[in-house]
């Protein structure tokens, strides 16, 4: 069978760089625009020297990068092309960072295209797309770039008009001769700016907020309230089915090739049988990939690779493959039983682990107490299962190779293809799609490495790796389990007086390291250490836990199962003190004031400066009031129906949320509304801020209620969407209200993809107990409320 | 040979009888807009319409097309009621990722062309075979009611009115 490939040629592109959506790479000026002549002429300074580099966005591999010659052209039409060099994932940040500058340019948004980098970040500054970090550390660098362009511009009219150039101003993509009101539209200006210097940085003038079109506009959302928004740079090729990810692009002479991976982490192919495979027809290759030694960090799992012609016999390919697995190889791994490994952490959390942060004398607290309560909460591990699969196609021309591929990380990716393949990175093109999704499942590279190493295996043929849903559910890098010790002493006025938060779960470095068995530094972070409650004595301890599958990262990390058993277990306390939640919550948190995460030993601070970044204890609870006045708090619910409320600082941000929600007499939970208040700080594109909030709630709503990875005979039990359950329409909260606050420049931008996600399932658990008396302390929620449960 | 056609093409495939509609729309014809999400009809991102009604191609094998009508995501703009959907979807800012709103859309254009004014529950029950992870139900259901609400345009070229700032 040979599938007819010369139906259309579409998106058939044999010459690199290969080509993304919306951008004409003909008609710019040859040397002459911008694009061009700028490199020549420049005269700017790379960013601070490393041993200045610390915090935010100096702290990161390649800093960041300011010049205006990386991000912007002008086209010989006068259409501007501004270069998006983090990724896109449906953060919207492709948009965000393209209305920065051209908003500061005063680029009119319908004459401006997108384009993606490729993955460079010795020319655009860090790439790495994770961490909620990218308006945190391009909104700044992205201004300055973006105001040096206008600069440049307004010069190159005064020069023509041969007047002062004060007396010249930006409008709106053009330039006027204020006195005059004599015009140069941009087209019209670009050939001289690009000869001109870049302005020095202490030279430049940024716009006033006033000034902005685009920027922090419209934080009603959008359009409901107002129409002053600019359309998504890929809303259009989205609706229309044209934008471009992963799989998306065909080269000439492909080969598609699925793998049968290794059931269990470290397990080995013993033998295998591959005469059905090679019958099907359209089967072109099978080819045994080498198991990495444990642990492998971004190597991929090994396995038996089958190459066809087209996708269809890949897959059929894989399914005729008659496998014998070496088990044994993975060792404990090879029994890894999730069930059974809970149970080990139940016995384990009975005893001391290692001191995270130490407040106050516990023991006194404890010995004082007139109350207490000691629970354990229990999170599972999850995929991120994003909708696109992973994919990636590499091929190999001589001492060159070229990725198409979608990623969170883009330069990991050059590096490791280079690496692999014996290439220099300058030689490795690395362009990538849209993501369809990524929640942290695409800042590892292993199936890019994968495609390298067959295409190479191909002598060079381009290949396109096609991961399936049940590869991306069995094979993740799956989101830790967590089991989560509480401990809480109450005095005589029914306040805490000791709290111990002990923290059994295995780290994401055990896939980097050997012998990893505790939480590191960023990871106790994440809602223990950096937990702001004024409590005299406060123990926080990480016990022993090993990875016996992949552990990486899933949107908000740790803070999933830390803010779960935090703020269930505050309600909890405050049930036992007799005393309102939300009173008691903001009694846990004090008077207002910064805390310099420091003092609690947090010495991580999400790569943040602790002067500019502290933990701001008005902005948990303006979060909290916020929240609460719009959910009504207090207010008389229905029989089966309550509200519950829950707050977490993460990633520079402060978010609370109140859920309504009503569980049935056959156990359903129905959420019927959820308020949830963000402080992010400045907006820059407030509808994104609140759809990223939406989906929060919604991937918060599977958390607590469905979704679950479990382990038995070290194989995943679950295969696709009928066995792995995340939210559909009928279970999303029937409505969402956003309330995104503190939209102004007094407090630096915090992130704004993950901190939504934390106070999500225990606001829900919350809610349930305010319905039920039902304490929920295992996620998901599962069958626990149907009857007999 | 396996006949059919196209967003009113006529295509004639030489492929096995098994291969599902998704992967000859995707790797025979190139029509990317159609997406692979699951593979099991459990996700939905691979909807599209077969003689006009919802199909999930990924598991539908191209021998049933013979003799049929495919319409995907790419013949949306040349549809009435595609096209109302689509501005609806730009309207209400739905799309995040982005990965499956081909099969949303698929789907809402379905439901009303079949329901032209459904009420929550019908969609809900209608587009509860549509999984988005990034969490934009809320606004898919406010979209099919504003695509609901927008009269047919009678020659009207001015889909995807760009909101000027």
């Amino acid at each position: 069978m040979n599938l007819p490939f010369s139906n259309t040629d579409k998106q058939t592109d044999n010459e690199l760089p290969v080509r993304i959506a919306n951008v004409s790479r003909r008609g710019f000026l040859q040397g002459l625009g911008i694009a061009g002549a700028f490199v020549i002429a420049a005269r700017w300074t790379p960013f601070a020297s490393a041993e200045e580099a610390k915090y935010g966005a100096d702290a990161m591999p390649n800093g960041w990068v300011d010049n205006p010659n990386v991000f912007i052209s002008i086209d010989t039409d006068g259409n501007v092309t501004l270069i998006n060099h983090r990724g896109e994932m449906g953060q919207g940040i492709r948009t965000s960072l393209i209305m920065v500058l051209a908003d500061e340019m005063g680029a009119d948004w319908s004459r401006v295209k997108a384009k993606q980098a490729e993955a460079n970040e010795e020319k655009y500054g860090n790439q790495n797309t994770d961490g909620s970090r990218s308006m945190r550390h391009w909104f700044d660098p992205m201004r300055r770039a973006g105001a040096a362009a206008r600069m440049m511009l307004e010069q190159a009219a005064a020069d023509k008009w041969q007047v002062p150039v004060s007396q010249c101003r930006v409008r709106v993509h053009d330039v006027e001769h204020i006195p005059t009101g004599r015009v140069y539209e941009f087209a019209a200006l670009a050939e001289d700016a690009a000869k001109l210097d870049v302005p020095a940085r202490d030279k430049l003038v940024l716009k006033k907020p006033e000034e902005w079109r685009y920027i922090m506009r419209n934080p009603e959302g959008f359009p409901k309230k107002n129409k002053q928004q600019p359309l998504a740079v890929d809303g259009m090729d989205i609706v229309t089915g044209k934008a471009l990810y992963a799989a998306d692009v065909y080269w000439d002479n492909m080969l598609f090739a699925v793998i049968a991976r290794p059931p269990s982490y470290g397990a080995k192919v013993a033998s295998y049988d591959a005469n059905a495979t090679m019958k099907i027809p359209g089967v072109v290759k099978v080819i045994e990939l080498p198991t990495a030694s444990q642990p492998s960090a971004f190597e991929p799992l090994g396995g038996i690779a089958v190459l066809a012609e087209n996708t269809w016999a890949a897959m059929k390919g894989r399914d005729a493959l008659s496998i014998q697995w070496d088990t044994a190889a993975a060792g404990e791994n090879g029994r890894y039983d999730s069930q059974a490994f809970r149970t080990l952490l139940e016995e384990r959390a009975k005893e001391s682990g290692e001191v995270l942060r130490s407040d106050g004398d516990l023991a006194a607290a404890k010995k004082a107490a007139k109350s207490s309560l000691s629970v354990n909460y229990y999170a599972p591990h999850m995929a991120q299962a994003p909708m696109e699969p992973m994919a990636a196609i590499v091929r190999i021309r001589g001492d060159k190779a070229d990725v198409w591929t979608s990623v969170q990380n883009p330069q990991l990716a050059r590096g490791g293809v280079a690496q692999r393949l014996g290439l220099k990175p300058e030689n490795v093109t690395v362009e990538c799609g849209l993501m369809g999704g990524g929640f942290g499942r695409k800042a590892k590279p292993d199936y890019v490495f994968e495609a390298a190493d067959l295409s190479k295996a191909m002598g060079g043929r381009p290949v396109r790796v096609q991961w399936t849903r049940d590869d991306d559910l069995h094979h993740s890098y799956f989101h830790t389990v967590a089991l989560e010790h509480m401990e809480g002493y109450l005095d005589d006025k029914g306040k805490v007086s000791g709290w111990l938060h002990r923290s059994l779960a295995p780290s994401i470095s055990s896939v980097f390291a050997p012998g990893v068995v505790h939480l590191g530094g960023a990871e106790a972070a994440q809602g223990i250490r950096s937990m702001p409650f004024a409590i005299p004595a406060v123990q926080q301890e990480s016990g022993a836990a090993e990875g016996h599958v992949r552990i990486g990262w899933f949107r908000s990390v740790y803070n999933i199962p830390h803010a779960f058993a935090v703020q269930s277990f505050v309600a909890e306390l405050a049930d036992k003190a007799g005393k309102e939640h939300k009173a008691f919550l903001l009694e846990l948190l004090g008077p207002d004031r910064e805390i310099d995460p420091r003092t609690f030993n947090e010495n991580w601070n999400y790569g943040e400066n602790p002067e500019l970044y502290p933990i701001d204890v008005a902005r948990c609870k303006g979060v909290l009031e916020r929240a609460t006045k719009e959910a009504g708090w207090g207010k008389k619910m229905p029989a089966g129906r309550g509200l519950g409320l829950a707050v977490h600082n993460s990633f520079a941000s402060y978010c609370a949320v109140v859920i309504d929600a009503e569980v049935t007499k056959d156990g359903q939970v129905i959420i019927h509304r959820a308020d949830i208040a963000i402080d992010c700080g400045p907006q820059v594109n407030p509808d994104r801020v609140r759809s990223q909030m939406e989906g929060a709630c919604i991937m918060g709503t599977g958390i607590a209620l469905m979704t679950e990875i479990t382990a038995r005979d070290g194989r995943i039990q679950q295969d696709n969407f009928h066995n792995y359950l995340v939210p559909r329409m009928p279970e999303a909260p029937r409505e969402i209200h956003v309330h995104a606050v503190n939209n102004h420049l007094d407090v630096p931008p915090g992130g704004v993809g993950e901190p939504g996600l934390p106070p999500v399932a225990p606001a829900i658990c919350n809610a349930i107990f305010a319905a039920t008396g039902k304490r929920i302390r295992t996620l998901p929620v599962g069958d626990q409320l149907k009857a007999g449960a | 040979m396996i006949s059919f056609t196209v967003n009113g093409q006529p295509q004639s495939v030489d492929v096995a009888a098994d291969t599902p509609i998704l992967w000859v729309l995707r790797d025979a014809l190139h029509l990317t807009g159609t997406r692979f999400g699951c593979g099991m009809a459990l996700c939905g991102a691979c909807t599209v319409h077969m003689d006009g009604n919802p199909i999930r191609s990924c598991s539908t094998p191209v021998s049933m097309a013979e003799g049929k009508a495919i319409t995907t995501i790419e013949a949306m703009q040349d549809d009435a009621i595609g096209q109302r959907v689509q501005q609806a979807w730009m309207d209400e800012a739905v799309a995040q990722c982005g990965y499956c709103q081909s099969g949303q859309i698929m789907s809402a254009v379905a439901l009303l062309k079949s329901n032209p004014n459904p009420s929550d529950a019908e969609i809900d029950s209608m587009m509860s075979g549509n999984i988005c992870r990034c969490g934009t139900y809320n606004r898919i259901r406010d979209a099919i009611h504003r695509a609901a609400e927008t009269p047919v345009a009678q020659g009207d070229d001015s889909l995807f009115t760009e909101v000027r700032v």
